[in-house]
């Protein structure tokens, strides 16, 4: 659909009439409205925490909810992802601990979920991450030195969200969800094929926006995926205190979308899982809501002590469920993963380690005059004597210190 | 050639009735060549068809925009001739709205959204301070934000609670966001366009009891107008205006202040006073240069302004112009703003407004006997 002028008004119920899941769902998979948008009885797990591959009908699969196993070469691709996510969050709580970076949220324990969210799309697709997702960010393929900008202290932001398609690491809980929401309303009005998938916690599905987000994409029929990360904390306060909802993923019903919930530690379930999601959304099935179960290994950030609000049997508990060592046994009892291939990708895990370690050491120079810039495309009259008087009181300084050194 | 006010005698009714008649006027005022008596709303309305006919990445979205043509009737007919992909209603929800309008600017296009009323726009308040002004600043420049928010606001309609506030201060203290209110017919046109035009987000504050003030504009000057600022580059944006010249003392207003600044001062003037009159028309960016250069004229000044005085746009102009023009001033600069209450019930809204007589009463205790 181009934009033009005489477009015709089409009134409201012809409209939707156009736009109708249920049509959808009762022609593709042959089930009804309510089977399409409820979630499966059971969460979708492919591969067990032991790495064997679930019987099919242990899948958790049920008419109009089936998935197929992704390729080689995309189980490949993926696990390499999941072992430089875990380097690099490894390696991101190094630096906070030795002082080069002043926070890192880690998202150790979620890496399949990470990687999926970043290898489930399209080049032109969109992804709208939060402050916990910089592995997914860098697997979309930012820069890692620039992803860790924000959280380095030296600008709010160290990437340009155009060049990867990917939106700034949003603090504010479920706000981005709307951008997502708005990128692909633009995208759809101009007759594009582009996805976008937008992330949230567990915690933030209590927000306002969550609720309005949801709703618009679904009232608009726009191809948004939203990516639920059900880690069972937000900071302290347990998932029970936030929702007594059924799943997270039930709450798609609510909206009038399809929602689904999987393991999310196995990620041969969510590039399943997702990569369908993403599928339907492309082909015009309006959003859908995905959320994963999986669990947030370490403390909220460095500054947050998680012995004050779980056992440590409950972590153990999850530390049977990694996502690493589940796709390490799976791949290597398929053949697919041997020592030098799995030397090749750790050697390649460094790399991106040395490349932090070296990018977040560096001084980095700020510019004291980039603080009016960038407010406005033009500064105003205020900003720019605001400007010049920063630059003269720099100027003095500077010239009190030659003074200094000239003594 | 101030606007005329048609609002006084709507005051005691209720705002549908008001907007009913001010659509059936707007209606009749079919377009036509050379000078003609529009109101405020005709001129906004046909900023806003203008600017889509010129850019098809213009949306306009809110409340109630579509085929109602809002509830002002700012939007009419827009869905009509536009399209329901160009001009419609979304969900009834605020920070969705501004929200949704972020990521379609973030992707190419230019909404400008409607705010159904001031108070209307606080649930989006999170989106506006933490995306809408920040966006530009937090990727340095890499993502702009071409998008307007149009707010109506202010009182002086008899409207109930949460219908009459004067917000524009919250958004002014804001880093990142222009802040143009227009009060005049002209300016509705002109100022509307350049918001649209502006790569930068724009909160644009409507003087909703100025939606039918009517005044003598050619539509087709102000086009022609607008066209050959685009092709120099040049605007009139972050411009204050003199909206009556005088030489005894300044008034400095905005918005819905305005006509009130200049009723005021057309009484001055019987009583043998030449006040000069500043319509401030953007409070971000703010023209220092015009303000002072009256103040420094005169000697005197006093600040009127609708909103709450304490921690107000007023308090800010009276801070600037001290700092810039304290050797010129023959006395303390005065504010008449609305008192610290919450906006009155309708019969109690003209106890609270700025009026005439409280701004000559201002002007007299300037210390004229010096």
């Amino acid at each position: 659909m181009t934009i033009s002028a005489d477009h015709a008004a089409q009134p409201a119920a012809q409209q939707a009439a156009q736009q109708d899941p249920a049509g959808d769902a009762v022609s593709k998979f042959g089930i009804t409205v309510e089977d399409y948008m409820l979630p499966a009885r059971h969460q979708i797990q492919m591969v067990g925490p032991d790495g064997t591959l679930n019987p099919h009908t242990e899948q958790g699969t049920q008419p109009g909810h089936e998935y197929s196993l992704p390729s080689e070469a995309e189980l490949m691709a993926a696990y390499e992802q999941l072992v430089i996510g875990r380097r690099v969050n490894d390696q991101n709580s190094a630096l906070v601990r030795q002082g080069r970076m002043a926070v890192y949220p880690s998202s150790h324990g979620q890496e399949a979920c990470q990687v999926a969210a970043a290898l489930c799309l399209a080049e032109g697709d969109w992804l709208f991450p939060t402050y916990r997702d910089s592995v997914a960010v860098m697997a979309r393929g930012v820069d890692p030195v620039q992803t860790m900008t924000l959280f380095r202290g030296d600008w709010h932001g160290g990437y340009d969200p155009a060049k990867n398609k990917v939106g700034i690491q949003c603090t504010p809980l479920t706000t981005q969800l709307l951008h997502g929401v708005g990128v692909a309303h633009a995208a759809k009005l101009r007759g594009e094929d582009t996805v976008v998938l937008a992330m949230c916690g567990d915690g933030a599905t209590s927000e306002g926006d969550f609720h309005e987000a949801l709703n618009f994409a679904a009232v608009f029929h726009l191809p948004v995926v939203f990516f639920v990360q059900n880690n069972q904390y937000a900071i302290s306060v347990p998932l029970a205190h936030q929702s007594v909802a059924p799943s997270l993923a039930h709450k798609a019903v609510g909206y009038g979308m399809a929602g689904e919930r999987v393991d999310g530690n196995d990620i041969v379930a969510l590039l399943a899982v997702l990569g369908r999601a993403v599928k339907l959304a492309r082909e015009g099935s309006g959003p859908l809501l995905v959320e994963a179960h999986t669990y947030r290994m370490q403390a909220h950030t460095n500054a947050d002590d998680a012995t004050r609000y779980r056992q440590d049997s409950e972590v153990a508990e999850w530390v049977a469920k990694d996502p690493l060592s589940r796709m390490q046994t799976y791949l290597t009892d398929r053949g697919l993963l041997d020592d030098d291939r799995a030397a090749a990708i750790a050697e390649k895990a460094e790399a991106v380690a040395t490349q932090l370690r070296e990018g977040l050491s560096e001084e980095v120079p700020v510019e004291p005059q980039d603080l009016f810039k960038y407010v406005f495309s033009t500064p105003t009259p205020q900003l720019k004597e605001q400007s010049a008087m920063l630059a003269d009181e720099l100027a003095r300084d500077a010239a009190s210190i030659s003074r200094e050194a000239g003594k | 050639m101030s606007p005329t006010i048609t609002t006084s005698s709507e005051a005691n009714g209720n705002v549908s009735a008001a907007t009913a008649r001010a659509a059936a006027k707007a209606a009749v005022a079919a377009e036509q060549a050379g000078p003609q008596t529009i109101t405020l709303a005709k001129a906004l309305n046909t900023a806003m068809a203008d600017a889509m006919h010129a850019d098809p990445s213009v949306l306009v979205f809110g409340e109630d925009v579509g085929m109602l043509g809002g509830v002002f009737r700012i939007t009419d007919g827009l869905t009509k001739t536009f399209g329901t992909s160009r001009c419609f209603d979304t969900p009834l929800a605020e920070s969705g709205i501004v929200g949704m309008a972020v990521g379609m600017a973030m992707n190419g296009m230019r909404p400008v959204i409607e705010m159904q009323f001031d108070a209307f726009a606080y649930p989006a308040f999170e989106q506006i301070v933490s995306h809408v002004a920040k966006m530009h600043n937090r990727t340095k420049g890499a993502v702009k934000l071409p998008m307007v928010i149009r707010v109506p606001y202010a009182g002086g309609i008899g409207g109930v609670e949460h219908h009459c506030d004067s917000s524009e201060a919250y958004y002014a203290h804001t880093a990142g966001l222009k802040v143009f209110t227009p009060a005049t017919v002209a300016d509705g046109y002109r100022m509307l366009r350049e918001a649209i035009d502006s790569d930068d987000p724009v909160m644009f504050m409507e003087p909703k009891k100025l939606y039918w003030s009517k005044d003598q504009v050619d539509l087709d000057a102000l086009r022609a107008e607008h066209a050959a600022n685009t092709e120099r580059g040049t605007s009139s944006e972050g411009r204050a205006a003199v909206a009556r010249p005088g030489t005894d003392a300044t008034l400095i207003a905005y918005g819905p202040s305005v006509p009130t600044a200049l009723a005021a001062a057309a009484a001055a003037a019987e009583e043998g006073r030449s006040l000069e009159v500043i319509d401030v028309r953007s409070i971000v960016p703010f023209d220092d240069e015009t303000v002072c250069a009256s103040v420094r004229k005169t000697g005197r000044a006093v600040v009127i302004a609708e909103a709450h005085g304490f921690a107000s746009v007023a308090s800010e102009i009276v801070a600037r112009v001290q700092e810039r023009c304290f050797h010129h001033l023959a006395a303390p600069i005065r504010r008449v703003t609305g008192f610290d209450v919450p906006y009155p019930a309708p019969k109690l809204e003209h106890y609270y407004l700025p009026g005439v007589d409280r701004i000559l009463d201002a002007v007299d205790d300037l210390q004229w006997e010096d």
